[in-house]
């Protein structure tokens, strides 16, 4: 079964990933490639995603489409990047997920089946 | 059909859903169809059997209801058929499969709420109808959550399996916390909701379905025996009218001793094996007030020691004014008033907090505090038993 992870930053992480020294802050990295490279068959694709300053919000319900600057949602917890994996169930993800050592809140979702 | 009856039907549809349902998924690959076919079946059983009498295999009956429905409704093609089709009953080598069917129906990505009646559902054969009577809404609520649950559990692929290794523990204690709170719910009841089926009974039923295939986990055996505690002296607990009758006031004559001391029994076992939890402890205090002939003979110390231990484990603001409950008798009413007070930001909207700070402000001689007391707890509880209590004591004077 396909899932996306969403990995979502709290405010707190943010913050302590931003104090962090230039060395622990690539060792936190690190172990997150690691952990990638750990599942890597399981894991079909995906991404870290910039910071969410970059982003743009396009919304198209108010009569003209209009442009906003910044996250879809105005909160402490973003995310942070996404990954797409193929396990046997929902039980597999979850463990996968339990060892990840980044940020501390992920959102499980499984995929709409692929219409053929 | 008399009110023995009834117990009996539900005792026996309990037995056997169960076991039916663990081995429709094995036969037919899907929790949720295998699911439909049960209900199917306790339905149909809930109707014939009052009328035809409870047949003598009660689970070749739903058997043969939930195959008939199941091959009208597989597909013609489904390999599923061909085996539904197929198979003898009862099915060779047949272990008791209840256990992956209890785990899977508390797994912690359905809601706690869901989960409860699913496991009522499934692995107690009750019917929508019963479950929503048994906690007072709606059926169409509990109709909705059930759905949804089944759905999540196809739509997000939850596994149908027995947890192993190191996620046994999390996911035991997932399954602890819903008979718990079976049990909490039926605790909670009052007198004239017997019409209801009995959560407490489906509590201790699922507690022993549970400690029979886990026989080695102490906190299953806690919580069995927790149960068997409070069950044991449950007809002294209301009077003829329905009416509350508190611990210390209780006729404890009418207390089941025999069953007290099996129930001590199975704590001590459990406690032989040196991995203390919260439900051994929770049931080791209530062994203590079992224990005591009268209530002037209840070792509170001890009590306090256990609430401690409690605290420990599984800190929580509610404990702590238990234990202050008990502090009272063992450190007198200003030091269990001292911490009670230090509670208030946390529990103000609890009525027991209230209640107790009353009792304590009568004893140390401030009866208007008491008063004002007793009033915000009848203000903060909505239960009938308790309501009556509260306003027995605030038309004292």
């Amino acid at each position: 079964m396909k899932y996306v992870l969403l990995f979502v930053d709290t405010e707190q992480f943010s913050n302590d990933l931003q104090a962090m020294g230039p060395v622990e802050r690539a060792r936190a990295y690190e172990r997150a490639n690691q952990w990638f490279a750990e599942h890597a068959d399981r894991i079909t694709g995906g991404s870290k995603l910039q910071e969410p300053d970059t982003a743009t919000t396009v919304r198209l319900d108010r009569g003209e489409p209009m442009i906003f600057d910044g996250p879809f949602v105005e909160g402490k917890e973003v995310v942070s990047g996404y990954a797409e994996i193929d396990v046997a169930d929902l039980g597999e993800a979850i463990r996968m997920v339990k060892t990840w050592p980044g940020c501390p809140v992920v959102e499980i979702r499984p995929l709409e089946p692929a219409r053929l | 059909m008399t009110e023995a009856s009834h117990a009996e039907l539900a005792r026996v549809v309990r037995e056997y859903a169960g076991r039916l349902a663990a081995s429709l998924v094995e036969l037919i690959g899907d929790f949720s169809m295998a699911e439909d076919l049960v209900q199917d079946a306790v339905v149909a059983a809930l109707q014939r059997w009052p009328v035809d009498g409870i047949p003598d295999r009660p689970d070749a009956w739903l058997f043969t209801v939930a195959r008939r429905r199941g091959l009208d409704v597989l597909r013609r093609e489904s390999n599923y058929r061909r085996k539904l089709a197929q198979v003898q009953w009862p099915v060779e080598h047949q272990q008791d499969d209840r256990l992956r069917l209890v785990f899977t129906c508390c797994h912690p990505a359905l809601p706690r709420a869901a989960q409860i009646a699913l496991t009522l559902r499934v692995v107690c054969g009750l019917t929508t109808e019963q479950i929503a009577r048994a906690f007072l809404v709606p059926a169409s609520t509990v109709a909705q959550r059930i759905t949804r649950a089944k759905r999540k559990i196809t739509d997000a692929g939850i596994p149908y399996r027995m947890p192993t290794g190191d996620e046994l523990g999390a996911r035991l204690s997932d399954v602890l916390a819903v008979i718990y709170l079976l049990f909490n719910e039926g605790y909670l009841a009052t007198a004239d909701q017997a019409q209801s089926h009995d959560l407490v009974e489906d509590a201790e039923w699922l507690a022993r379905l549970l400690y029979g295939l886990m026989p080695k986990e102490p906190e299953v055996a806690g919580l069995l025996a927790l149960i068997r505690l409070h069950r044991a002296r449950v007809t002294a607990r209301f009077d003829a009218d329905g009416g509350l009758v508190l611990l210390r006031d209780q006729d404890r004559s009418r207390w089941d001793r025999a069953a007290i001391e099996d129930a001590t029994a199975l704590l001590v076992r459990a406690a032989s094996r040196h991995r203390p939890g919260p439900y051994q402890l929770q049931a080791a205090i209530v062994a203590c007030h079992a224990e005591a002939e009268r209530w002037e003979d209840t070792d509170w110390e001890q009590i306090v020691v256990l609430y401690d231990m409690l605290l420990h484990l599984a800190p929580s603001p509610v404990t702590r004014l238990h234990r202050t409950i008990a502090l009272r008798y063992t450190a007198g009413p200003e030091k269990a008033m001292a911490e009670l007070d230090e509670l208030a930001g946390q529990l103000d909207r609890y009525h027991l907090f209230h209640a107790t700070r009353a009792e304590l402000m009568r004893e140390l001689g401030r009866p208007d505090e008491a008063r004002a007391a007793d009033q915000r707890a009848l203000e903060l509880t909505a239960n009938p038993a308790e309501q009556a209590v509260l306003r027995e004591r605030l038309s004292w004077r």
